[in-house]
């Protein structure tokens, strides 16, 4: 129970089916992925126990940043790969909180609140070149998240140190140049996971260290604060601004009239999601313990993405469960395909190689059936 | 006067003239610190011949109206098949490079026509699915390196391996085969005279295909597929046929690559081998409605001679931090987001 | 309320870059009024309509002249907003409904009703709750003074046109004072059921008080609900009457009639006539989005110039386009006996035929592409001219020196005024654009040409010109043209005949000389009237 605290979450943009077929078309695509999961697991011999673990972790740390991409799609804007810029909010936020030695559950909770200016600032920058991309957003918005990199890259690496003054041995290379290629959390490291321990271990059990359910660990707090994210961004499809951004979503044209601002509507959307990932983005790495600066980020957007897709999302209907369900989906297979691979070829590898090849052709074959649809829809009118 | 001016700068536009700047500020500085500039612009005109081609590939589908080819790595991979293949057979010098593109043509010809097929269903999504399709190639790819029956000693992973190695030197095979055609050195600058007459046949073909007529059926199709198709133009052959024209130049362009190269790179090398040549064409001018061998000519000269020069005055310049990885991520993308961004006339 | 009115229209004057579309229009409303406002495409009706909903397009082009008055005072109508705000609402043609929407959510878009809560205080009020509840009760209500039993917590997406009709209409009625409705041609998509009705709730409406201004094509229906008719012709008023004084055939000829001078065509050395007909289409049906084709037959004769006239939306564009195979049709097209294949735009042109598109930026021209590229590409890639000796012939190269050679006559020969063939087409004026593709057609050397509103978006000189070349084509080159327009006076000026275009049928062939007053009734639908009274 424990594990899905969202339970009550219900999206209303989900018609929801009732018949057996009902179900079967609308999660194809993650019972699909369930068969596959299953057969791995099968395949790889697994032990649950170590399965489960590994899941519920993977999935405290991501679930986060693949429910940032929710609001995006009601407005209309496609899947955001530019949570990779979020996430490089988040990364700066930690940079500053590390520097300044701020431990523990407070670091953390100023990091977050750092992130937010950094993050809606860059939201709006995205949001705005978004604006002249329409039609174009998704693959706009990828590129964006490259161009990002090399700026953050910049930022870090050349400016840090010389126009951006700053001293700090322990983070910065010896040069006095630039950042580490690797940033220690220690301080900071389950500061968020471990926040409520306390209470169900005071309540429930005497272990320390973390919530357990007998065999099997879980971010307890974590998983709270998703819970939050999960009735937040539902509140938000029952607000006026939630109305717009589905309007704007389904007909840009349409809301324009209706006297809806529909490129002011789109940017707050992206803003938001911005926000949300740099918070993702700090859930995941303090869960890490560290991070590699240079590359913690970059392959975030395409993870969540993917996750998000496995759940059954299109490009233009994501919902929660969408998110929940594909996130824990998805780290199965993670979790499975290498240990698969090892069994069945003798080469670890191609698991390993399987579960990128999983990721890119899981977006490529989303991203074809979903235009294939709106081709064919068009052309029926 | 000032008329003349405006006009020159119209030409050539903001972004390319930012870039020729910064060019100029980078040779001049290679000059003050006393660099051997003879290195330098070998360097470059090899880079640029090696290029070539890849930048080449992108004509078809921008003229075609299918936009930038993100998926680059599908006829990528095609070369690189043909080009192991022929290593697995030991063939060396022009008939190891010729046998490559034999079997790498017809490979890519049909990884192509499988490809337009699928982009001929998502239109107006091409570029996205693309990318995603280079990609899930590619690293569907890297299994059947690692499981695929090459024996050849040289190309496999040397202890107790199982599967390709992931760069294969070219060394005893066609290494350098064009570039040393006919080479020659004026003024301490080595000139690969093959490589760049191999480049600029492909050049000239392709700029006769253009005035052919089913070259002008295919500009045709991409700047007004409605005229196009009240023209009797089939507009779906048409796209299809960029698409593997495409695909069949990028599969030669990653040859003629590597033999310059000198080593072929397998497994997760190809995937991002489509930015660069995009980000050229783009640089040249193209614009997603509108491409022409100039685009890829200049475009070409301009990103390869920056890149290859950027790195060591860079170096010299600031005593080892490189910044010129940071400098090409950051042009190269903010180039095609400005060709993304910029609003298209109707 | 001084006079009791709730609009008054008076003397309203525009013009579009040195072209009138109104002259002093004039227009008074009362409250529970239905006032048809009736006219030819192009008699300024949507004009008006831009001027009354403050249209951006209008300032845009220099404002107006003229005054709007609503219930006694002069207002100034700057934005659709301030149109809203005055009580004044709009039924689109085509609906402004958000599919995935239902239909209580697109009468409340944007209008929503909400209630405050702990986020909205905080964050302003775009965070305020929707209120559900209230929205579904206005929506049902605004259904109900409709009378009509909607689900309003259907999906609009999917329903029949009829009810998305009536959603538009809820959502007017929903909001806070409405006072006058514009129905801009309401019933053009609706079924006959459907549209009675809609003819039905208007009356309702109008008897709680509110005023309808219903612009439409249909008389019939004019006759059946309108209080008062005005009729536009040329942006001026030519008539005003009550319905009791009005006849269904006056107003039909009011709203066609002006004086043409035909002018004296060159003679032919014989005669087109039904003895030898260049192409039969028979059974013919053309699935073009709002102008569908549905069963029609027509004869052409060899050499004639035949009209192709009718109102917007009866399917007379279609034909063209089906023919030439740009939209999927069914049917049979023959050409001297022999079946055409349909939907394959190469085979309809390798027959003999050619065709110049109503769309002229869109399907006509490669707009960055120079006039010599334009001309003579659609010959190249159909007829293989221009292209040098190749043995493969799609490789065969382009023939630059023949291309130019005849680039420059057709360029003499139509008068293009321009810097030169390599000149760009996107930098012509829409005259000269329409020369480009008359050009492009020509080169192809045609049997029968078949040329969709070639007047459109040209100015006055222009027009004369291409009507022109037109009639030299026809004499001198024995070219047999099929000729599709709006403007049923440049259809007059220069037809051997006129066939009238009804719901996607032939409803009547007259000869341009045929009294105004049966133009009108055949357009109308009312082909049967005009029966009785010959």
């Amino acid at each position: 129970m424990l594990e899905k605290p969202t339970a009550q979450v219900k999206t209303p943009a989900g018609g929801s089916g009732v018949g057996i077929s009902d179900i079967l078309r609308n999660w194809s695509v993650p019972i699909f992925f369930l068969v596959i999961s299953i057969a791995g697991i099968i395949a790889a011999r697994l032990d649950i126990n170590y399965l489960v673990n590994e899941v519920v972790g993977r999935f405290g740390r991501n679930a986060f940043l693949v429910i940032s991409l929710i609001i995006p799609v009601m407005a209309g804007l496609g899947l955001n790969f530019g949570i990779v810029v979020g996430a490089m909010a988040g990364q700066t936020a930690l940079v500053i909180v590390t520097h300044y030695q701020v431990e523990g559950l407070a670091g953390f909770a100023l990091a977050a609140v750092i992130s937010v200016p950094i993050a809606m600032l860059l939201g709006l920058l995205v949001g705005k070149v978004l604006n002249r991309a329409k039609g174009r957003e998704m693959v706009t918005s990828m590129i964006m998240g490259y161009f990002a990199n090399g700026i953050y890259q910049l930022v870090f690496l050349v400016l840090l140190g010389t126009l951006i003054p700053m001293k700090d041995p322990v983070l910065m290379l010896g040069s006095g140049i630039g950042l580490r290629n690797t940033i220690d959390l220690i301080g900071l490291s389950y500061s968020l996971d471990r926040a409520m321990d306390w209470l169900w271990n005071g309540f429930v059990f005497t272990s320390v260290g973390a919530a357990r359910l007998g065999p099997w660990r879980f971010p307890l707090c974590t998983l709270f604060i998703i819970g939050i994210l999960c009735v937040l961004t539902t509140f938000i499809t029952r607000t006026k601004l939630g109305q717009e951004m589905r309007a704007v979503g389904q007909d840009m044209h349409i809301a324009q009239v209706a006297g809806i601002n529909v490129d002011r509507t789109r940017i707050i959307a992206i803003m938001m999601s911005t926000v949300l990932a740099a918070w993702g983005q700090l859930i995941f790495l303090q869960n890490l313990g560290t991070f590699n600066t240079y590359s913690s980020h970059e392959q975030v957007g395409m993870f969540s993405v993917a996750a998000i897709l496995v759940g059954g999302a299109t490009t233009r209907r994501a919902t929660i469960w969408n998110a929940i369900v594909g996130t824990l989906l998805f780290h199965t297979l993670f979790v499975v395909s290498p240990l698969a691979g090892q069994r069945l070829f003798g080469v670890s590898q191609v698991g390993e190689y399987f579960r990128s090849f999983l990721a890119y052709g899981v977006i490529a074959v989303a991203l074809a059936l979903h235009a294939w649809q709106g081709r064919s829809s068009k052309q029926s009118k | 006067m000032s008329d003349k001016l405006r006009n020159a700068y119209e030409q050539l536009g903001l972004p390319r003239l930012i870039i020729i700047v910064f060019l100029l500020v980078l040779f001049a500085v290679a000059v003050i610190m006393r660099m051997d500039l003879a290195i330098l612009i070998k360097d470059s005109i090899t880079r640029i011949g090696m290029n070539g081609i890849l930048v080449l590939a992108m004509l078809p589908t921008l003229a075609c109206g299918v936009g930038l080819n993100f998926g680059l790595p599908v006829g990528v991979i095609a070369g690189i098949v043909g080009a192991v293949t022929s290593m697995n057979w030991g063939l060396k010098g022009f008939a190891g490079f010729f046998t490559a593109m034999v079997i790498a043509i017809p490979l890519a010809v049909i990884a192509g026509y499988l490809y337009a097929m699928l982009l001929e269903r998502v239109q107006g999504q091409e570029m996205m699915v693309g990318t995603y399709v280079g990609f899930s190639v590619v690293s569907g790819m890297c299994m059947f390196w690692l499981l695929a029956p090459y024996r050849n000693p040289a190309m496999i992973f040397a202890l107790g391996g199982k599967g390709l190695r992931t760069t294969i030197t070219l060394d005893r095979t066609f290494g350098k085969v064009l570039n040393d055609f006919l080479g020659f050195s004026v003024f301490d600058i080595y000139i690969p005279t093959g490589l760049l007459l191999f480049m600029g046949i492909f050049f000239v073909l392709i700029a006769l295909f253009f005035k052919s007529k089913a070259g002008l059926a295919m500009r045709t199709v991409g700047s007004n597929p409605m005229y196009a198709r009240s023209s009797g133009i089939n507009v779906q052959r048409m796209r299809t046929m960029g698409v593997i024209l495409s695909t069949v130049l990028a599969a030669i362009g990653i040859l003629v690559y590597s033999q310059s190269y000198g080593f072929v790179q397998l497994y997760t090398a190809p995937l991002t081998a489509a930015f660069p040549a995009v980000a050229s064409v783009l640089i040249g001018g193209a614009s997603l409605r509108k491409a022409t061998i100039g685009h890829a000519i200049i475009g070409t000269v301009l990103f390869h001679t920056l890149l290859t020069i950027a790195l060591p005055v860079t170096q010299t310049v600031l005593q080892g931090a490189d910044i010129s990885e940071i400098a090409r991520t950051i042009m190269s993308n903010g180039m095609i987001i400005y060709a993304l961004t910029r609003a298209e006339r109707r | 309320m001084r006079n009791g009115h709730v609009l008054e229209l008076k003397g309203i004057s525009k013009g579009f870059f040195g072209t009138t579309v109104l002259k002093g229009v004039s227009l008074d409303i009362r409250p529970g009024e239905i006032h048809a406002l009736v006219g030819e495409n192009g008699a300024g009706k949507s004009t008006l309509m831009n001027i009354l909903f403050g249209m951006q397009v209008i300032q845009d082009t220099g404002g107006f002249e003229g005054q709007v008055v609503v219930d006694g005072q002069a207002v100034t109508i700057d934005s659709p907003r301030r149109a809203m705000e005055l009580g004044i609402g709009m039924v689109h043609q085509e609906f402004m409904l958000i599919p995935g929407f239902t239909v209580s959510e697109n009468i409340k878009l944007n209008r929503e009703p909400t209630r405050g809560n702990l986020a909205s205080r905080i964050f302003g009020h775009r965070l305020e709750t929707l209120d559900e509840p209230l929205m579904q009760a206005d929506s049902r209500m605004a259904l109900g003074k409709l009378a009509l039993s909607i689900d309003e917590m259907a999906l609009v997406g999917g329903m029949p046109v009829g009810h998305m009709q009536f959603v538009e209409i809820a959502r007017e009625i929903d909001k806070k004072n409405v006072r006058l409705l514009v129905f801009d041609e309401p019933t053009a998509v609706l079924a006959e059921s459907e549209a009675s009705l809609l003819l039905d709730a208007m009356k309702r409406l109008s008897s709680e008080g509110i005023a309808i201004l219903f612009i439409t094509h249909r008389l019939d229906e004019v006759m059946e609900v309108a209080d008062n008719i005005t009729i536009l012709r040329d942006g001026e008023v030519v008539s005003r009457m009550p319905r009791s004084e009005a006849k269904l055939g006056r107003i039909a000829e009011l709203m066609v009639g002006r004086k043409i001078e035909r002018p004296v065509l060159p003679p032919r050395k014989s005669e087109p006539s039904d003895e030898d007909m260049v192409l039969r289409i028979e059974n013919f049906r053309v699935d073009m989005p709002g102008e569908r084709v549905r069963g029609l037959d027509l004869s052409v004769r060899r050499g004639e110039i035949l009209g192709i006239g009718g109102l917007a939306g009866h399917g007379k564009v279609g034909i063209a386009n089906g023919v030439i195979g740009l939209y999927p049709s069914t049917g049979r097209v023959a050409k001297d006996g022999s079946q055409i294949p349909l939907n394959d735009p190469k085979q309809a042109l390798l027959s003999g035929m050619a065709f110049v598109s109503e769309d002229r930026r869109g399907v006509g021209l490669l707009l960055d592409e120079s006039i010599e590229m334009n001309i003579i590409l659609t010959a190249m890639q159909v007829q293989g001219k221009f292209l040098r000796p190749g043995a493969l012939q799609s490789l065969r190269l382009e023939d630059r020196s023949a291309m130019r050679e005849h680039a420059l006559e057709v360029m003499r020969d139509l008068d293009i005024r321009c810097t030169g063939p390599t000149q760009l087409v996107r930098r012509l004026s829409g005259g000269n654009q329409q020369k480009v593709c008359l050009g492009r057609a020509f080169t192809m050397e045609p049997e029968v040409l078949w040329v969709s509103e070639p007047t459109r978006g040209i100015d006055v000189g222009a027009k004369q010109l291409v009507l022109d070349l037109l009639v030299k084509f026809n004499r001198e080159h024995g070219m047999t043209i099929v000729m599709t327009s709006s403007e049923l006076a440049e259809l007059r000026k220069i037809c051997d005949r006129i066939a009238i275009v009804y719901r996607g049928q032939i409803a009547g062939i007259l000869p341009p000389d045929a009294p105004d007053v049966d133009f009108g009734l055949i357009m109308a639908g009312k082909g049967a009237a005009l029966e009785e009274v010959s």
